[in-house]
């Protein structure tokens, strides 16, 4: 093992240890720690100058106690069971405003498609938090879509959109489509079309085509679509609390208040531990997809 | 059988509507006379004239940036190794624990990983403000290049390299002038994808920055809770302009370079 070699693995790799793995073993620690009148506000502190004895009692002093006040408190798990409620049902609705534009797009003549793709790809560029700050003129009281409503004569009196879950249904589609899109996208755009023609040779109305040849050709991206929508909507934290409103209960908001209105590290480090267990789940199965997906191409 | 059917036509006009009508909207109101964002009032460009007098947006917009260029340089350069090491280093100890630190923040929440940098910091009693933004973007940005950079990798040709090497470069020559104008255009993508990252971000600047640093995002945050305003519309605007002209100005170079490098190796064939 040369220096250069070695000089090469050592600095990314400290770099993720120090500011990765500690910190992660940081929040670990603090949540199993119990809330102090102090700085930092937690205890115990591993005292290293008092040697074994220190530590020791360091590991004597830390206990479950956070974990077992959040299954007492049902704040924390109806937060939990909206968070996950509330990414399932919008990556569903993602899906199927998606599907379509992606079919669309791989059905498109070839020289459109760059062009297509670039309009896509272009939103997710562009800040996250404009594009959820976009809906909020539009979905409030006075905004443009119940001017239209009302203008349409559809209702007589303005709708209530913002802050209520709607509109955090309607954010979540909105910001993570491109997501949903990208994938489709690309296992439909590499499909062979003449499998569909034969399948209408042998007897396949053209629905039936779809649903029998397009849809499991394409059921890789859509896993892969479903999962990138599903993770991040999980610990969301911008849009439920710009589109949401005070009955919006999502885990991310949870653990951001709890850290920076209640000043409760402990209770807000194991809110993320349980988050992070919550999604592991998920990641190992969208892992799984993956590597299928790459085994079957190569 | 490429035919447009109807079906098609409509379910992409509508999802483009769907896409930049919110954006179109965003910007037309930005140019409205009335302080009400709701009421159009006639064309007005004097939000913009606001917002470059209000100095607490411009120290904002400043510091943002310097997080930003100082981050994805850094990320960039690490994330490239990082790269380097999963594709070519072969094994090491410890190897599955690097792709899985390289992994991971890919798909970590953005309050965890907020809270657990910021729960380091003031354990080891570091000052919060520009420098710590900067050490927390470039950790979770350096991810990103990396998975940019380490596919480019996978998919080119080793035997150059191992040419280079033959015909007497050191590695890092060979790396130099083989394998980096190769991998070039990853890496500028990465860098642009670490840049906007860090442009973007609110949740982990939040967490990570103490009083004497606010970004814009955090800024615009803040404003935006109170409620709609035009400032901000116009704020945006400026910053969606910027996105556009260089995601377009960086796919115009990226086709270039592809082109060019086609043409090249056309060549190179022809001639052996």
């Amino acid at each position: 093992m040369n220096l250069r070699r070695f000089a090469l693995i050592a600095v990314p790799y400290i770099w993720l240890l120090a500011l990765f793995l500690v910190p992660f073993l940081i929040v670990l620690k603090i949540s199993l720690s119990d809330i102090a009148l102090a700085r930092p506000p937690y205890m115990p502190q591993l005292d290293l100058s008092a040697g074994w004895e220190g530590i020791t009692s360091f590991f004597a002093a830390l206990d479950f106690e956070n974990f077992v006040f959040l299954t007492t408190d049902d704040l924390y798990w109806r937060a939990y069971l909206s968070s996950l409620q509330i990414a399932a049902l919008s990556t569903f609705i993602t899906l199927c405003i998606g599907y379509p534009i992606a079919y669309g797009m791989a059905r498109a003549p070839l020289e459109w498609r760059a062009t297509l793709l670039m309009l896509v790809i272009l939103p997710f560029w562009t800040s996250f938090l404009i594009r959820v700050y976009a809906w909020m003129g539009i979905l409030s009281n006075e905004g443009l879509l119940n001017q239209f409503l009302m203008w349409t004569g559809l209702i007589s009196a303005p709708l209530t959109i913002l802050n209520t879950n709607t509109a955090v249904y309607i954010g979540i589609v909105y910001t993570y489509l491109p997501f949903m899109i990208l994938p489709i996208y690309a296992a439909l755009e590499k499909m062979d079309e003449s499998l569909l023609e034969a399948a209408e040779d042998l007897g396949c109305s053209r629905i039936q085509a779809f649903w029998l040849v397009t849809i499991p050709l394409s059921r890789n991206g859509i896993i892969a679509g479903c999962f990138l929508v599903f993770i991040p909507a999980i610990g969301e934290f911008v849009i439920p609390s710009l589109l949401g409103g005070s009955g919006t209960l999502m885990i991310g908001k949870v653990l951001w208040e709890e850290f920076f209105s209640n000043r409760d590290w402990p209770v807000a480090s194991a809110v993320a531990i349980i988050l992070l267990l919550i999604l592991i789940i998920p990641i190992i199965l969208f892992q799984r997809n993956e590597q299928k997906a790459r085994e079957a191409e190569g | 059988m490429r035919r447009l059917t109807w079906f098609n036509v409509t379910s992409l006009t509508l999802g483009f509507a769907f896409l930049y009508l919110p954006m179109v909207i965003l910007i037309l109101y930005s140019f409205n006379a009335s302080k009400l964002v709701t009421v159009w009032a006639g064309f007005s460009t004097q939000w913009y004239g606001e917002l470059l007098r209000n100095e607490e947006f411009l120290d904002a917009a400043w510091v943002t940036i310097k997080v930003a260029v100082f981050s994805s340089t850094l990320a960039t350069v690490l994330g490239t190794m990082a790269a380097y090491v999963l594709v070519r280093a072969g094994r090491f100890s410890g190897r599955t624990l690097f792709s899985g630190m390289i992994y991971a923040p890919l798909v970590m929440p953005e309050v965890i990983t907020g809270l657990s940098l910021l729960l380091l910091f003031i354990g080891i009693n570091l000052d919060r403000g520009v420098f710590t933004i900067v050490l927390a973007h470039t950790t979770f940005s350096m991810c990103y290049v990396s998975v940019v950079v380490s596919s480019r990798l996978t998919s080119f040709d080793r035997s150059l390299e191992e040419a280079a090497l033959d015909l007497g470069c050191s590695p890092f020559e060979a790396f130099r002038l083989v394998t980096l104008p190769i991998i070039a255009p990853a890496v500028i993508s990465g860098w642009l994808l670490a840049f906007t990252l860090s442009l973007d971000d609110l949740v982990i600047a939040s967490f990570t920055t103490g009083p004497s640093a606010t970004t814009l995002p955090i800024k615009i945050f803040s404003a935006v809770r109170l409620g709609v305003s035009p400032e901000i519309n116009a704020l945006s605007t400026i910053m969606i302009a910027i996105v556009t002209v260089g995601v377009i100005t960086a796919s115009i170079i990226s086709k270039r370079a592809s082109v060019a490098q086609q043409r090249d190796e056309q060549a190179a064939a022809r001639a052996t």
